[in-house]
């Protein structure tokens, strides 16, 4: 890939709003995926394999747990410092940010906003440093925008469980130290266990030949009469509202992560079509372009402002699920919007790998997909305003 | 070992530099300030050392309020403490005569600064704090060590090097291959918010030089194209229009 020349694009001085923190932690995290990121993550994608090497890195940015309590291994940032660098590990690569997502909010958040004192200290400050690496179950083969009809379960055995069932879609899963499983108990109430990679009968088989999120590791989490202590189950929350706050918090992290992608797509076009010559002058200087780039422009800024007010509200604990739902939507639906417009304005430089943007749009294939998809948060946000339920 | 690092609050190199309108001075509106890249060299072999031998790094900066980010950006990466001299920075000898004067009497083993600012690239600072302190000052080096009380330094020069041992306390300006700059993590970041940032007030310092204008350079002309025989024409232009022969 050509050199990371990328600059934020900042129409509305956002900054204004942001703290000297928020800017600094933006900023390093910017460098860093220039510097670790950016040189290798192409050649990556195109092999379909995770750089395990920028672990470390992730880790001490920050990406890891930024609003954890520092006691545990985490940044004790706040939830704007965390959409800060979920836009910029989004603006190296979705795959990327997925990995950071996962560990965040899917791995560390539930073990300690649900779990015991000892499952904090096990597993926290280890996830922190990347030490330990995990993923989270909750989508099975026959049960994706339909989680409460998962058949994944387990059977009390003493002073441990008997878990049985298949996830699938699971990121990071091939690598996973941990995985945070969603199953049902004898009662079909569902419930939150860590499983450890070791147990006997837990595997995690690697999903092959996708054509998007290609540097980041997709695989099945297969539970075959994995005998799990009752110590590793978390243990006051039950059903779905367990799995619902975990995806609310990652789900809040892809709002931002969109933005970060779609200010990419929009820069590399943006350059280019000040250098590109066509008709003997810079192609920026036809309408059709400016029309491209002015309406991108003009969609990262009302993202941005929905993005930090909604961080406002998270910081004040008062952002519903639905208006979570709504930033993903909105903000997943646009980046993915302005990638397809991006790739057409750099021609068949658009489909290279020479450009990031064709890579940012295929990831966002998958980044409209999961963590609810465009139609379900659709449903909620039309749930919201109505009282009525349209999903069943 | 106590070191001080002096570090300059610069444009970011992709900046658009605009003049205001009596051409007299610098627009800064919109325009994203970093650590002098050179600074940052030295502040990070100076943590290096520290790092390796124990002691402590301390950054000074002249400036008015407004630079207070790129100060704390040095202590995230990791100074012990920070001091800013509240004025604006008028001129080399303004700004070396403010850290010799907060220097002076703090016992520091080394003085560090980069080769040179990447605005104004005056290269002056390291050379007059050396000076204005009575200490040996060694500038744009590219290698910098220590043992005990003896700096061990390495200069490019025409055509090789120049190996160099001074005794401390000494002034170094640093270049390129001193050290690899540090991207701050959020451990430092976090840590940053409770480490010293402490102001003091300037010193009275005469006004040496003063700033007439300032004028971007003249923009490129189009190349014109002559045919390959036609010597005649090159000529005519290189003499009449060019005015080069």
């Amino acid at each position: 890939m050509a050199k990371d020349r990328f600059q934020g694009h900042d129409y509305y001085l956002m900054d204004e709003l942001l703290t000297e923190e928020h800017r600094l932690i933006r900023d390093s995290v910017r460098e860093w995926i220039k510097r670790d990121v950016s040189p290798i993550i192409e050649d990556y994608a195109q092999r379909a394999e995770f750089p395990t090497q920028i672990i470390k890195g992730l880790a001490e940015v920050g990406a890891f747990g930024p609003y954890i309590p520092a006691e545990y291994g985490g940044g004790g940032l706040d939830q704007i410092s965390y959409g800060l660098i979920m836009q910029e590990v989004e603006r190296g690569d979705s795959g990327v940010r997925s990995t950071a997502s996962v560990q965040s909010s899917l791995v560390m958040y539930p073990i300690y906003t649900y779990g015991t004192e000892e499952q904090r200290k096990k597993y926290l400050p280890k996830l922190a440093t990347g030490e330990m690496m995990g993923c989270f179950g909750l989508t099975e083969p026959d049960h994706g925008s339909n989680p409460s009809g998962m058949t994944t379960h387990f059977k009390d055995a003493g002073d441990h469980v008997i878990l049985n069932g298949a996830k699938m879609w699971i990121s990071n899963a091939p690598f996973a130290d941990i995985a945070v499983v969603w199953a049902k108990d004898e009662n079909g109430d569902i419930r939150g266990l860590v499983v450890e990679r070791g147990m006997e009968g837990f595997s995690t088989p690697e999903t092959h030949n996708k054509w998007s999120l290609r540097a980041s590791a997709t695989g099945e989490l297969v539970f075959d009469n994995v005998k799990v202590p009752k110590a590793n189950i978390f243990p006051t929350i039950k059903g779905l509202k367990g799995p619902l706050g975990c995806l609310n918090s990652a789900r809040y992290g892809i709002a931002w992560g969109a933005i970060g992608a779609a200010m990419d797509c929009y820069d590399t076009a943006l350059r280019y079509s000040q250098e590109r010559q066509q008709f003997g002058r810079p192609i920026g200087g036809f309408q059709l372009q400016q029309k491209k780039l002015a309406e991108m422009i003009t969609e990262i800024t009302k993202a941005q402002l929905l993005t930090w007010r909604l961080g406002v509200l998270k910081n004040e604990n008062r952002a519903t699920p639905a208006q979570i739902s709504m930033a993903k939507r909105n903000n997943v639906n646009m980046a993915l919007q302005i990638a397809r417009e991006a790739r057409q304005m750099l021609g068949g430089m658009g489909i290279t790998g020479e450009y990031p943007i064709m890579r940012h749009m295929m990831n966002l294939e998958s980044v409209v997909t999961y963590e609810g998809t465009h139609d379900i948060h659709l449903l909620i946000t039309g749930m919201d305003v109505t009282g009525f339920n349209a999903f069943t | 070992m106590k070191i001080l690092v002096c570090i300059s609050n610069v444009p970011d190199t992709t900046t658009k530099i605009n003049f205001s309108d009596d051409a007299k001075s610098f627009v800064t509106a919109g325009v994203q300030f970093i650590i002098n890249p050179y600074d940052e060299i030295a502040l990070t072999r100076a943590l290096e050392l520290t790092e390796a031998q124990g002691g402590t790094v301390t950054v000074l900066h002249v400036g008015d309020a407004s630079t207070e980010p790129t100060i704390r950006k040095a202590l995230a990466i990791g100074a012990t403490d920070a001091v800013r001299v509240n004025a604006a920075p008028r001129d080399a000898y303004f700004v070396a005569k403010q850290i010799a004067a907060y220097a002076k009497d703090q016992g520091f083993d080394m003085i560090m600064t980069g080769r040179e600012s990447i605005d104004y690239n005056g290269s002056q600072v390291a050379s007059m704090v050396g000076e204005l302190l009575d200490q040996p000052s060694i500038s744009i080096v590219k290698v910098l060590n220590v043992e005990g009380t003896t700096a061990t330094l390495e200069r490019e020069i025409e055509g090789g090097k120049e190996v160099i041992t001074c005794p401390l306390p000494l002034v170094v300006s640093a270049t390129e291959g001193m050290a690899e700059a540090r991207i701050p993590n959020m451990r430092g970041i976090m840590s940053a918010r409770t480490k010293p940032l402490t102001t003091i007030e300037a010193i009275e310092v005469p006004s040496l030089q003063q700033f007439v204008k300032y004028d971007k350079p003249a923009a490129r002309s189009q190349v014109k194209l002559v045919a390959a025989d036609d010597v005649k024409g090159l000529v005519d232009l290189l003499h009449n229009e060019a005015k080069a022969i």
